[in-house]
């Protein structure tokens, strides 16, 4: 019970202490890259420093931080809503489906307008995770592995099925771009819509405590008052919003909404209030130092977002799934 | 499947407390006309993929099209025989070394080789004695992941499965991240090596990948008695005077053998061993692998040469078979899951 009582006992100073270090990691990472960007040009006002600042470092700065703030607040709210650590966009087939949204635009509304692209996003990954909740309902016995394990094959048929139509539309390798998230693209103006992201993450913290209480369980959340069937919906349309956005403008990114929120929650507990925050911040923190790793691991090439978080990232699952397997909270 | 499960685990046939002699017989009689149907079945679709079609040239797509069906038939054994074994040791119908990721420690180790030694060694050596290289240490590692997840026992299959899969994810994730790191040139080499498909595939690579299946084949028929006893499970197997560790270890030594050459001819085919492995398993209704064995093989046969002639032929596209066959097979998964989940 130690976790118990430690659960909650968040402090100002530790929030603070987090934000520093987020603040440092993000400073140090704008002048990561193959352009020099240098402290000492930045003071001296050089017009290429910053020029290269203001078009790039920034934007991806900003594009990293709200990416990872938002895949792991999604992450979050997913398994609370569903009562299982391990549901989240990337184990529901959340990305896999707001991934085909994408493909679908792509085929049948190209020469629209972004916003338009997004929107199919939206439609197709909130489709297959209603459809992931209706196998759900199937499964009589619902075991703690057993429904992320349904999860992944699930995205994995959506997958296939959309590799299936790029290969017959000759759209295999505009496919790659979308399933691997990258920053190396993003620029001023290609990632503004990242923000939309942000403010959906802040919707959910005004969620926050109904949450909670929906992964409380059904009948225990009718009985305090909470509007369980809606609570759970508004947080799966959230979830939703979220992964297809990030999807639309960087790609797929792996593993940060299932981590972030377990390595969160087994450290502070499972109130949303105290859990939430800090999860946007690890969320954050844990992409970026990615973002880096892969900038610097082969310079001045650069390795995917994506590449550098499927090693690590299945890595951690791996051990929170063999070490930690079925003590874990199980419901 | 029409077996129930006693208590103890052991597979008794349904309503049939103690099997008669006669029962046993109808069983056999049944079993063989199965095999004869699936054998007829494989049959026609080579005939039908090898000449249905032909334009001009007999004698050049002759050769063109039984060099493919070789390499399926020969993909088709390893797979299919691979996933019954791995499905005996392991005791369970959910897993295969495809979802464990055995195909993708594959490629990974592949991919090392190339990222220590270059593009240049890989050219230059003979590419048999690589392959053999490859293979070792592929033995090493499927044996040492297997024991190290089935080592504890009483661990929980989902856990296992899931585990499965996410080092499946991880070798993946490896392999790319290390082909990132490769020299484009070597790269280049190796995406050749690594994204080979049906239709180009090395024909003294293929000559080697069916004498080593062969050698491989010949071993599981000499081990199909003790497998018999060893799908038993453990305590009962040791119970009946079977050395269970021994005749484990030589399957996985077989299975990873067989998931290399598989995965060196035509890249990872995730589902189509749990689809033939199951299918076959349902159809013939028995757990010997005197049976077993040959059937998943045929039926794997069927699938990949019906699959790629109704491709072919019906919707005039090449490559796109792995992908159907991870649509069906997942679907299946998923099914499978299901029903598992409500005994």
């Amino acid at each position: 019970m130690t976790r118990r009582r430690s659960a909650g006992r968040l402090r100002a100073w530790h929030l603070a202490a987090g934000v520093v270090t987020l603040t440092v990691l993000a400073a140090a990472s704008l002048l990561v890259g193959v352009g020099d960007v240098t402290p000492a040009g930045l003071l001296a006002g050089r017009a290429e420093d910053l020029h290269l600042l203001v078009e790039s470092r920034l934007p991806r700065l900003l594009a990293v931080l709200l990416a990872g703030t938002a895949m792991s607040v999604a992450g979050l709210i997913m398994m609370h809503i569903t009562g299982n650590r391990f549901v989240s966009p990337s184990t529901a087939g959340t990305t896999e489906s707001a991934t085909l949204g994408v493909l679908v635009a792509t085929l049948f509304a190209g020469g629209e307008a972004v916003i338009v692209k997004m929107a199919l996003a939206v439609a197709c990954a909130l489709l297959g995770t209603f459809v992931f909740m209706t196998i759900l309902r199937r499964l009589t016995f619902r075991d703690m592995i057993l429904v992320p394990l349904v999860g992944i094959m699930f995205g994995g048929v959506i997958g296939a099925a959309t590799t299936f139509v790029a290969y017959r539309y000759d759209l295999l390798q505009t496919l790659g771009a979308w399933t691997s998230g990258d920053f190396s693209a993003v620029l001023r103006g290609r990632y503004e819509l990242l923000w939309l992201a942000g403010g959906v993450t802040l919707l959910g913290y005004l969620y926050a405590d109904r949450f909670t209480v929906a992964g409380m369980g059904r009948s225990f959340a009718i009985n305090l008052g909470v509007r369980y069937d809606r609570v759970v919906n508004t947080g799966l349309v959230l979830a939703s919003v979220i992964t297809a956005v990030v999807v639309v403008t960087v790609g797929e990114i792996p593993f940060v909404s299932l981590i972030v929120p377990n390595l969160v929650t087994l450290a502070l507990g499972d109130n949303l209030r105290y859990a939430l925050p800090v999860t946007a911040l690890a969320g954050a923190f844990f992409v970026l130092l990615c973002d880096v790793a892969g900038r610097l691991i082969r310079f001045p090439y650069e390795i995917p977002v994506s590449t550098v978080l499927g090693v690590v990232g299945s890595a951690i699952f791996l051990v929170l799934l063999l070490r930690g397997g079925r003590r874990m909270g199980v419901r | 499947m029409s077996a129930t499960t006693t208590t103890s685990g052991t597979p008794v046939a349904a309503g049939t407390a103690v099997p008669t002699a006669t029962a046993f017989a109808a069983a056999r009689r049944r079993e063989r006309r199965m095999l004869a149907v699936l054998a007829l079945l494989a049959l026609a679709a080579v005939a039908a993929f090898a000449f249905i079609g032909i334009k001009g040239n007999w004698e050049f797509a002759l050769a063109i099209r039984f060099r493919k069906i070789a390499t399926m038939a020969v993909v088709g054994v390893a797979i299919a025989w691979s996933s019954v074994l791995f499905q005996t040791v392991t005791g369970n119908r959910i897993l295969t070394p495809s979802i464990m990721g055995f195909d993708q420690l594959f490629v990974l180790i592949q991919t090392v080789i190339v990222f220590l030694f270059g593009a240049l060694a890989l050219a230059t050596a003979d590419p048999r004695l690589l392959f053999s290289g490859q293979v070792a240490a592929m033995v090493g590692f499927s044996t040492l992941l297997h024991r190290w997840l089935f080592g504890r026992r009483g661990r929980d299959l989902y856990v296992m499965v899931l585990a499965g899969v996410i080092f499946g994810t991880l070798f993946g994730s490896l392999a790319n991240l290390a082909a990132r790191l490769i020299n484009p040139n070597d790269f280049v080499v190796l995406q050749d090596s690594l994204f080979a498909s049906l239709n180009q595939v090395d024909a003294g690579l293929l000559g080697f990948s069916a004498l080593l299946i062969g050698a491989m084949a010949a071993w599981t028929l000499r081990l199909r008695h003790r497998l018999d006893v060893v799908a038993l499970g453990r305590d009962h197997a040791i119970n009946l005077g079977v050395d269970h560790a021994a005749v484990v270890n030589r399957a996985l030594v077989i299975v990873a053998v067989l998931v290399s050459v598989a995965t060196a001819l035509v890249g990872p085919i995730t589902f189509l061993g749990l689809l033939v492995a199951n299918l076959a398993r349902q159809l013939v209704g028995t757990f010997r692998h005197g049976v077993l064995l040959p059937a998943a093989a045929l039926i794997a046969v069927i699938t990949l040469v019906g699959g790629q002639l109704i491709l072919e032929r019906v919707f005039t596209m090449d490559t796109a078979l792995t992908v159907i066959v991870n649509f069906v097979g997942g679907v299946y998964f998923i099914a499978l899951l299901i029903r598992e989940s409500r005994r």
